[in-house]
């Protein structure tokens, strides 16, 4: 909100001047204040060692990260559309932008609109290298948007949907608009065990646990990096 | 796929377990990786200066000479490092395209030289990106220019066994190859003169001794000026005439604007000459001598000017035409201002706002001739505005046009213009398939059945059939992915299908059957039967035939009392759609049982019903034909992935 309230007032500042410039003469408008001022948004992340104690990697598996991070991202900060961005690339069928929102929510734990390498190696080495509980928690973090512990259907709706919106539409079997509602049904008559129109982060838990499907499939992706 | 992305690959990857919770089946096995190979400095040698850089750096493309095994040739044994007898400096450009994904051209190398190294390589120059691209294109465009004016300094000389039409051509286009062609030019141009001058004396009044009335030349010495005229239609229709018989090509000459102009020049006298007798059409004919004074554009075959002069114009029409859009405004805006000023002033020349349109055009332009001047004091005031905008807008044009003739006299350049715009949409055309090339490609992997290699355990009648599938599909389209990161970004893919039960299908594909079945389903209910020998009808209809065997396959677990339409085939179409009815028997508990609740035994009911359906078709053509849906959208063909619910279950 901050961030939002800021941007306006820079805004209107900004329109003053151009204002003033235009009575007084001046040509050019100077855009060079403003890209200043991203520019100077860089972020070193801490050191090696110190997320080696954080994470799950070993060093070089975070070298390689940090290197294919740097390269994408110069100044160490990823912003939400370049994330889109990224995420748009390995699904060109159909429209990821939802989804990459709330991974993009999801990675960035703070917060701040940015994420940074610290963000992202935490939220991999959760994703690829943790137990099964720490796996389970960051996907209850993701499917959970407003933070509040537990997951509304709404909010399981929403998710759904930009799963499905990813695959695009020319689908077989055809996509129909039910499907996404349809599935969020089948998922919480699944995981609700107390039927009282939310699922907790323990109800969470504790019904993947006993899914063998589940938990299998949160392994295969270890050899990732 | 871009190259810094691929770095992301792991990411992505890592990000599907959001989706593992909501998926009801279970996930294909992940692509093992072979080696781990650890990341490595490589180094290559340009000509004694060495560069490094890792392996994976290089593998980003594997369509290139450095990142596929084709620099192995380079390698150097006692070294350990690749050798390339290349220019050092150019390699520059082509290592940064490795590391950012971003090819330059550096503007002080020379433009042959660097596309000779593009092509040694293995890059397409489209790549090239925005920043540089234009910069590349004038190069060349410059490059090809000298090529072209060096061509013609060869065509003069003349080649031995030209035919009489091509020499007749040859002298009209270039008077300077023979004596003959050169007393043609200037015959032409003396009698365009003649015929021009004659047009303007035809109207000077002749002093006559008689009744003291000036009387026009034309009207005196009639036969004079006629006969003049004569000879010179004469000349221009044989110049015409034999222009056309000497063009190669004469449809197009017929279309140039030269032969237009010819046309046109020696017209009006036929017209007359057809005309003279009726009265009505004299007012007409009178018209029509207007046209007499296009001859004088027949000039410009012998101006070099006049050409430049007339591309200019064509070449400037878009400034031309923000003049005079800009030019209507305000005339329209300030005549209607001083109508309204003036209205109040008695014996005003500004009787309506058309009538004003003259003077502000006089005084837009500078003109004031002084025929309409507005009176009131308002009037005064907005007539001042009035030519000081005008100055403004006429001279803003100008000098855009005048520079534009400058460039284009100076350099003298055809019209390329349209030759750069073609380059365009090729380049674009070309970026486009590149990256369609990422989604089909997962398509074509699919069709190719290179998902189910892992599923090698069950069926091996199947997996024959797979193969047969595969060897009659198109060869074009046979991509194995070939590095890790494509099978790696396929098994994610193919994850996101998992998760939500739907597979992807080929757009074109898409439409098109949902557009057929929608009208097939209909018709195929007729009771004509399998055995009938009905080829001669399916088979000339072949992709449709195959929706209809699908539609009809689909309702393999129903028992309606429907019969399709025929469907007798040759063994080896048999073959390709037993693969696809396959597919149909197993997907079909997916779509039928969208809305019940457990899926996972549906799976298994089917399977025992594909496997016999599978079975029956193998020996026979479907004896017991079976049912059609009732619902009317079928299903698209899809590529032959494998059942999910046969084989997975024995994965697992």
């Amino acid at each position: 909100m901050s961030s939002r309230r800021k941007k306006c007032k820079r805004q209107i500042l900004k329109f003053g001047q151009n204002v003033v410039r235009f009575i007084t003469g001046t040509l050019s408008s100077d855009t060079a204040a403003e890209e200043q001022e991203q520019a100077a948004q860089r972020h070193r992340p801490e050191t090696i060692d110190c997320l080696l104690a954080q994470t799950h990697f070993t060093k070089r598996e975070l070298q390689i990260l940090y290197r294919g991070f740097k390269n994408e991202c110069p100044n160490g900060l990823v912003n939400e559309d370049t994330f889109k961005n990224i995420y748009g690339h390995f699904f060109p069928h159909g429209d990821s932008s939802n989804y990459a929102h709330f991974l993009f929510r999801a990675f960035d734990r703070n917060q701040t609109g940015f994420v940074n390498f610290e963000d992202f190696s935490l939220g991999l080495s959760a994703l690829l290298r943790g137990p099964v509980e720490e796996k389970l928690t960051w996907v209850f973090n993701l499917y959970d948007i407003n933070n509040d512990g537990c997951i509304t259907k709404e909010e399981m709706l929403d998710i759904m949907k930009a799963i499905y919106d990813m695959m695009g539409t020319s689908l077989n079997p055809r996509l129909s608009e039910d499907t996404a509602r349809q599935h969020t049904e089948i998922f919480f008559q699944k995981m609700d065990k107390n039927q009282n129109g939310v699922i907790t982060i323990d109800e969470f838990i504790e019904c993947c646990q006993k899914e063998e499907n589940i938990v299998k499939s949160m392994y295969i992706f270890e050899n990732a990096i | 796929m871009a190259a810094g992305v691929a770095a992301w690959l792991p990411f992505a990857r890592a990000a599907a377990i959001g989706w593992m919770p909501v998926a009801n089946l279970p996930m294909p096995v992940a692509p093992a990786e072979k080696t781990k190979r650890q990341d490595e400095l490589i180094v290559l040698n340009v000509s004694g200066r060495r560069f490094q850089t890792w392996r994976n750096t290089l593998d980003r493309y594997p369509d290139t000479l450095l990142g596929s095994s084709e620099k192995e040739f380079f390698f150097n044994e006692e070294s350990g490092e690749y050798f390339f007898d290349r220019d050092p400096d150019l390699f520059r450009s082509i290592l940064n395209f490795y590391r950012t994904g971003k090819l330059h051209y550096p503007r002080y190398e020379c433009i042959l030289a660097y596309e000779e190294e593009l092509a040694f390589f293995g890059i397409i120059p489209e790549i090239i990106s925005d920043c540089c691209y234009e910069e590349y294109k004038d190069r060349r465009r410059e490059n090809a220019e000298r090529l072209l004016d060096d061509q013609e300094d060869n065509k003069d000389a003349k080649l031995p066994n030209m035919t009489f039409r091509e020499t007749m051509w040859r002298a009209f286009e270039n008077p300077h190859t023979s004596t003959m062609a050169l007393v043609f030019y200037y015959v032409t141009g003396f009698f365009i003169a003649i015929s021009v001058i004659t047009n303007v004396v035809e109207t000077v009044p002749c002093a006559t001794s008689g009744p003291a009335r000036d009387i026009p030349c034309g009207e005196r010495f009639t036969e004079a000026f006629f006969c003049m005229d004569t000879a010179c239609v004469m000349i221009f229709t044989v110049e015409y005439l034999m222009r056309l018989f000497a063009a190669p090509s004469r449809y197009r000459f017929v279309r140039s604007v030269m032969s237009i102009i010819d046309v046109v020049a020696i017209l009006p006298y036929y017209i007359g000459l057809v005309m003279t007798n009726n009265e009505d059409v004299s007012g007409a004919f009178v018209t029509l001598r207007v046209f007499r004074v296009f001859r004088i554009f027949k000039f410009s075959r012998h101006s070099q000017g006049l050409r430049i002069l007339g591309y200019t114009l064509k070449s400037c029409a878009s400034e031309l035409g923000f003049l005079l859009f800009s030019l209507t405004m305000a005339i329209i805006i300030f005549a209607t201002v001083m109508f309204y000023a003036e209205k109040g002033s008695s014996s005003s020349k500004f009787t309506s706002i058309p009538a004003s349109f003259w003077y502000t055009i006089v005084t837009m332009t500078t003109l004031g001739y002084g025929d309409m001047v507005p009176k009131t004091i308002a009037g005064k005031i907005f007539g001042s505005i009035c030519s000081l905008s005008g100055v403004l807008v006429i001279a803003l044009p100008v000098p855009v046009i005048v520079s534009n003739f400058s460039r284009i006299y100076h350099q003298n350049q055809r019209a390329d213009k349209r030759k750069a715009q073609k380059m365009q949409k090729a380049r674009l055309a070309r970026m486009r398939i590149s990256k369609a090339d990422s989604s089909s490609a997962f398509m074509h992997s699919k069709r190719n059945g290179l998902l189910s290699e892992p599923l090698e355990i069950t069926q091996p009648p199947y997996k024959m059939k797979l193969s047969h599938q595969g060897s009659l599909d198109e060869d074009q389209h046979s991509i194995k992915p070939s590095t890790l990161i494509e099978s790696q970004h396929h098994h994610l893919l193919h994850c996101l299908e998992k998760t939500t039960n739907h597979e992807f299908v080929d757009e074109q594909f898409y439409e098109q059957t949902y557009l057929e079945s929608a009208l097939h389903n209909y018709p195929s209910r007729s009771p004509s039967l399998s055995s009938q020998g009905l080829t001669g009808s399916c088979c000339t209809r072949r992709p449709k035939r195959l929706t209809q065997l699908t539609n009809d396959t689909s309702g393999a677990t129903h028992t309606h009392s429907h019969t399709p339409h025929g469907h007798t085939h040759t063994n080896t179409a048999g073959l390709q759609e037993l693969s696809a009815i396959h597919i149909q028997c197993a997907d079909q508990p997916l779509t039928t049982s969208r809305s019940s609740l457990n899926m996972r035994t549906d799976d298994q009911q089917s399977r025992l019903n594909c496997q016999g359906g599978q079975i029956t078709t193998a020996i026979i053509t479907i004896p017991t034909p079976p049912a059609t849906t009732p619902d009317g959208d079928g299903h698209a063909p899809s590529p032959p992935v494998s059942s999910p619910g046969v084989v997975k279950v024995s994965a697992l």
